[in-house]
């Protein structure tokens, strides 16, 4: 009984608390929206310069059989990105972390891919592997991706405690427990933070691949088309669905996240 | 004779350690010179001395963390990397090292999963383990749900999982408050007791050094050397009581003095020249 009593108000107030966490956010964002029709409205700015919200929400309605079709084309991409450039990441990171003459050799590799501007590249990937094909696009998420998630991978690796390190000698454990009981967990916090960038990361590559050619019913051409047309309502539409699956990737992320290492710190605030 | 020598479970003799500094400005550190010590088994011998002394360097060449520039370090008759390829150390650090994805338990199996002991064996043996310390009750938390002394507890009956021929522990015990440090005292001392170790132990403490060991090594620094031995007779079982004997209280104020004498030729800087160019 009297632990059901204790243990209710502090629910209550956790519960009052996830709330605020999600109202506030939602209330500025609510209100930013309102202001901007407002505004919009108020100085009769022509909606080719910006359409008010309520128009975007509008086209948003109208035109969603053609925008779904666009994004889950799109998201496709950018799913298939994500996996290769990170998979390649973690792979790298994990062979550098390895072995210090590879990561002396490969390291400037890595660094002249990273600074290649993604614009003057995506037309040439387009190129190797189908202007029309979704490959194409996948592989400039991919080269985003891949970058971040290697130097962190390799740094999560090699960022253990060396006393850790010190522990497992004593106990004359080979390198490959020493990798699999320290090295990658003590890296997975590093690895997740570059996750959360690469999905950001691959949304924006597989849309810039797409503006150098891709069908008409996908998230890129689709923005492109209709700001030439000065459709920008439709356009707006576009980028709402594009923020979404970023969005939504990412708290895909933080769930994998969770549920891989439950233990770590920042995870703990309720159990305290 | 026979029985004297396999009564013994570390000898050093004529150990010296230099580091030598990398790139141009980066000094040669002489940081132990001319160890002899035989460590027999049983004993709980306590390593005392200023900072940069080479305590924990030499705790460190006995568990093949470290290697010697010169000299022989033989643990249970074997050369030491031996020992520790045949798992004879148990080692505590100052921080516990636990690791925070296992829990308490799985923290303390993690030796015997190193060897591949089956998991039945190792849980029975984490599980008596954690008795021993008084953990018993928190095997399922996690590290981060647990005091800094019961992190140390855990730490030890880590440690302690696979029987080891020594206990090597680098002040295990200097991250905690006063208090915590006195029953964590009591509790090595009835661990020790119980499971007839050999403990070496690297501590900065004189009073704690007095009240565990049977013998505490008093070292001075640049380089380390041991200055004196200072045999502790105080009976073999302590407790509480100890603490406020006229005999504890010599022997910590022997303790200090030779710690004092050596203090004085560390940092007289004439002297460590002199050294330098003689050398």
């Amino acid at each position: 009984m009297s632990v059901v009593a204790a243990l209710a108000p502090s629910s209550g107030v956790a519960v009052a608390r996830t709330l605020r966490g999600w109202l506030l956010p939602l209330g500025i964002f609510v209100g930013f929206l309102v202001v901007w029709d407002i505004l919009v409205r108020f100085l009769g700015l022509p909606q080719f310069i910006l359409p008010a919200p309520s128009r975007i929400a509008e086209a948003w309605v109208v035109y969603l059989p053609e925008l779904w079709a666009s994004t889950t084309y799109t998201l496709v991409e950018i799913v298939a990105g994500l996996i290769i450039g990170s998979f390649a990441g973690i792979l790298m990171g994990a062979v550098t972390a390895r072995w210090v003459g590879l990561r002396e050799s490969l390291l400037p590799f890595a660094v002249a891919v990273n600074s290649i501007p993604i614009i003057a590249f995506a037309p040439l990937l387009n190129n190797w592997f189908g202007l029309d094909s979704q490959l194409s696009k996948a592989m400039v998420a991919a080269v985003l991706c891949f970058f971040p998630v290697m130097i962190n991978t390799a740094r999560g690796l090699l960022h253990v405690d060396p006393a850790a390190l010190e522990l497992l000698r004593s106990g004359a454990a080979s390198e490959a427990q020493v990798f699999r009981m320290v090295r990658v967990p003590s890296a997975l916090p590093f690895v997740f933070t570059a996750l959360k960038v690469a999905t950001t990361l691959a949304t924006i590559g597989a849309i810039i691949g797409e503006y150098f050619g891709a069908p008409s019913l996908s998230i890129g051409q689709y923005i492109v088309r209709y700001a030439a047309f000065l459709n920008l309502e439709r356009s707006w539409a576009a980028i709402v669905f594009a923020c979404s699956i970023g969005i939504g990737l990412y708290m895909l992320v933080v769930a994998v996240e969770r549920l891989v290492m439950p233990w770590h710190s920042s995870f703990r605030a309720g159990e305290a | 004779m026979t029985d004297s020598q396999t009564d013994t479970v570390v000898q050093l003799s004529g150990v010296s350690k230099v580091f030598e500094g990398r790139g141009q400005k980066a000094a040669r550190v002489e940081a132990l010179s001319g160890i002899d010590l035989s460590v027999r088994r049983g004993e709980f011998i306590s390593l005392i001395g200023p900072s940069g002394c080479g305590k924990s360097t030499l705790l460190r060449i006995v568990g093949d963390l470290i290697g010697v520039s010169d000299g022989t370090v033989m643990v249970n008759g074997k050369l030491a990397r031996e020992a520790r390829l045949a798992r004879e150390y148990g080692m505590v650090f100052q921080a516990p090292v636990l690791f925070d994805w296992r829990t308490v338990q799985r923290n303390v199996e993690l030796p015997l999963e190193i060897i591949g002991r089956p998991k039945q064996e190792r849980e029975a043996r984490a599980r008596e383990m954690l008795a021993l310390v008084e953990l018993g009750d928190f095997a399922g938390h996690h590290p981060w749900q647990l005091s800094g002394g019961m992190q140390q507890r855990a730490a030890i009956a880590r440690a302690l999982a696979l029987d080891p021929a020594i206990l090597l522990m680098d002040e295990p015990f200097g991250a905690l408050d006063e208090m915590t440090r006195e029953r964590m005292n009591l509790e090595l001392l009835r661990i020790w007791e119980r499971t007839a170790t050999t403990v070496i132990f690297v501590t900065h403490s004189i009073p704690e050094a007095v009240f565990l060991s049977t013998r505490v090594v008093v070292m001075s620094a640049r380089p380390g050397r041991i200055t004196k031995i200072v045999p502790i007779d105080l009976p073999r079982h302590r407790d509480v009581e100890t603490r406020e004997m006229e005999h504890y209280f010599e022997l910590v104020t022997e303790v200090r003095e030779s710690l004092r004498g050596s203090e004085g030729e560390a940092v007289d800087p004439r002297r460590v020249a002199a050294e330098g160019l003689s050398a």
